[in-house]
């Protein structure tokens, strides 16, 4: 149960990065990743997935 | 008008700063009105102070002045039509683009970069590549950086107003001067065909929702900032069809709420550049389109007509960029400001600002006396400092300005690919630059040879190097002076 990021489609905008609320989104080495273990599909946070709700891509932050 | 005649370019050129005072020390001022400013006319002196070295607030300063840009922004909280944030191209120049995002630190370093090389340097705006007000710790960060090592530049930023009203009191603490507010809309019916969604409190809105939200905060971030004494701007980008004539009601809207300028920009939307807008067919307008609508706002908020619609990291004068000798990787890691160059710059602005205005006054005089109605459309190739100092070939703008018995007033720019490439012209060039030239009747520059000027002539627009290095609006009054019959002396060319 997790989201990942699309690295080809991502404009790399950091946006997700600070809206997660679980931490689970850091740049890595040339491109954001999601940590699996971290992400927690904003359950209990936030009703929709806050990455996939601020990206500018379509289709970029998706169910793992 | 016997100008003193320091060249500014001689400043601007020099390596060191003891060549530089020494330059500025040499120029000898004539103007008995020394040491004054030469304030426009419908200005107080109090926001006068506050826009006199403010390239982008002020029409006359932009002659003077360069600002620049540092892309530490690039996440955004809506999406608008006309913008695609995966495009990036270095050849491009028009908001939102940038070729190299950089964090706090890299943008000191190179803010530090241009202040030392850039004399003309006195703005330091964030305008994205997303948006100032919702990237604001990386915004934040970055103007805390660089007011403690240059405490005397100015700090502005562009932003589409969502998260505005939540950093005002922050603006006004950090004592940032300037804010541009990027307001394409009153009413979210029109505001929907522009925005197709927005993040606010955690959640994307889309439709008449989400163009209603950004409505309020745009409305609300205006009033708070012109009830703390911050100067702001608005944008508009003028989208034939759908808000075009919709913008003389923003105008209204924005007046009333304090917006020092209103800057109707025109829209960019080639298929190239992937928008929604452009891979959608619609156009944008053109430059007579533009001028004629800014001409029937005339009487609402002051408008702003020299904007260049410039690229998130542009550096320099207004219309000239330099972004590309500055990118990090030509940046020393280690560096210290050395702020010489900027104050001899300034020394010498101080001076010839006065000579500059007391022509300017005397070229306006002398065109409001010719008793003959029209008004004539004069293309300038400038390098700055209010003077026709550039050559055709090199221009990549040409500056322009109506005059009539009303006056001389600039009244837009027109971008060209330039002319010559290392040396000869290109035809193919010269009919672009033809049909970018529209509805011109004189193209004043300091340099042009005897090929484009004949076929710039068979296309019926007439122009000259005879004014080369005078100040742009003496050049101006005498060729309407000419044109009209009332002196022939004075063109000889
Ligand atoms: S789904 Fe939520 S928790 Fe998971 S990465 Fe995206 S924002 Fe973070
Ligand atoms: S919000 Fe989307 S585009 Fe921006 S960094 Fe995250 S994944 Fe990339
Ligand atoms: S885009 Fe317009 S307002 Fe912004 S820096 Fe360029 S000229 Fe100034």
């Amino acid at each position: 149960m997790a989201y990942k990021i699309i690295a080809s489609q991502c404009t790399q905008c950091g946006a997700c990065e600070f809206e997660c609320p679980s931490s689970a989104i850091e740049y890595k080495g040339e491109k954001y990743v999601i940590d699996p273990d971290k992400c927690t599909e904003c359950k209990g946070a936030f009703e929709l997935q806050q990455c996939a709700s601020v990206c500018p891509v379509p289709k970029t932050c998706v169910p793992a | 008008m016997s100008a003193p005649i320091t060249w500014l370019e001689s400043l601007t050129n020099t390596t060191s700063s003891g060549q530089l005072l020494t330059a500025a020390k040499s120029g000898d001022c004539a103007s008995s009105s020394c040491g004054s400013s030469s304030r426009p006319t419908d200005m107080d002196s109090a926001t006068w102070e506050k826009v006199k070295d403010h390239p982008c607030f002020s029409e006359e300063a932009h002659h003077y002045f360069a600002r620049m840009h540092v892309a530490v922004a690039p996440a955004c909280n809506i999406q608008c039509n006309y913008c695609n944030r995966k495009y990036d191209c270095a050849n491009e120049s028009r908001p939102g683009v940038v070729s190299e995002k950089l964090t706090p630190d890299q943008a000191l370093r190179k803010v530090i970069a241009v202040a030392n090389e850039v004399p003309q340097l006195s703005v330091l705006g964030i305008a994205g590549p997303g948006d100032a007000c919702y990237d604001w710790k990386k915004t934040r960060a970055t103007f805390e950086r660089v007011a403690s090592e240059i405490p005397d530049i100015k700090l502005c930023i562009s932003t589409n107003g969502l998260a505005l009203p939540e950093h005002v009191d922050e603006l006004a603490e950090m004592n940032i001067s300037h804010v541009t507010i990027t307001i394409n809309m009153v009413d979210p019916a029109v505001g929907e065909k522009i925005y197709p969604w927005i993040f606010y409190g955690h959640r994307r809105y889309t439709g008449i929702a989400a163009a209603k939200i950004l409505h309020e905060q745009q409305m609300l971030g205006l009033e708070m900032l012109s009830e703390r004494g911050i100067l702001t701007k608005v944008n508009s980008v003028m989208i034939p069809g759908v808000n075009d004539q919709h913008l003389i009601e923003v105008n209204k809207w924005v007046k009333e709420r304090g917006a020092f300028l209103h800057n109707v920009m025109p829209l960019i939307s080639e298929p190239a550049h992937g928008t929604w807008f452009g891979l959608a067919g619609q156009r944008g307008p053109n430059a007579l389109e533009l001028k004629a609508f800014q001409d029937r706002l005339e009487g609402g908020a002051k408008l702003m007509r020299h904007c260049r619609q410039c690229r998130a990291d542009a550096v320099g004068l207004l219309g000239a960029d330099r972004g590309q000798e500055f990118t990090l990787d030509q940046i020393p890691l280690e560096l210290d400001y050395d702020g010489g160059k900027r104050h001899a710059y300034r020394e010498v602005v101080a001076r010839i600002r006065d000579d500059h205005s007391a022509a300017k006054k005397e070229a306006i005089a002398t065109v409001a006396s010719v008793n003959i109605p029209g008004s004539l459309q004069v293309a300038v190739a400038t390098k700055g400092g209010g003077r026709i100092n550039e050559h055709f070939g090199h221009a990549k703008e040409f500056q322009v300005y109506e005059a009539s018995q009303t006056g001389i007033k600039f009244v837009g720019h027109r971008k060209v690919e330039p002319y010559c490439h290392g040396g000869w012209g290109e035809d193919a060039t010269l009919g672009d630059i033809i049909a970018a030239l529209e509805g011109i009747d004189f193209v004043l520059c300091a340099r042009i040879g005897d090929c484009p000027k004949k076929q710039l002539l068979e296309a019926g627009i007439q122009a000259t190097d005879a004014f080369g290095y005078d100040y742009i609006e003496a050049a101006i009054s005498a060729l309407y002076a000419t044109k009209h019959g009332s002196d022939r002396s004075q063109l000889t060319a």
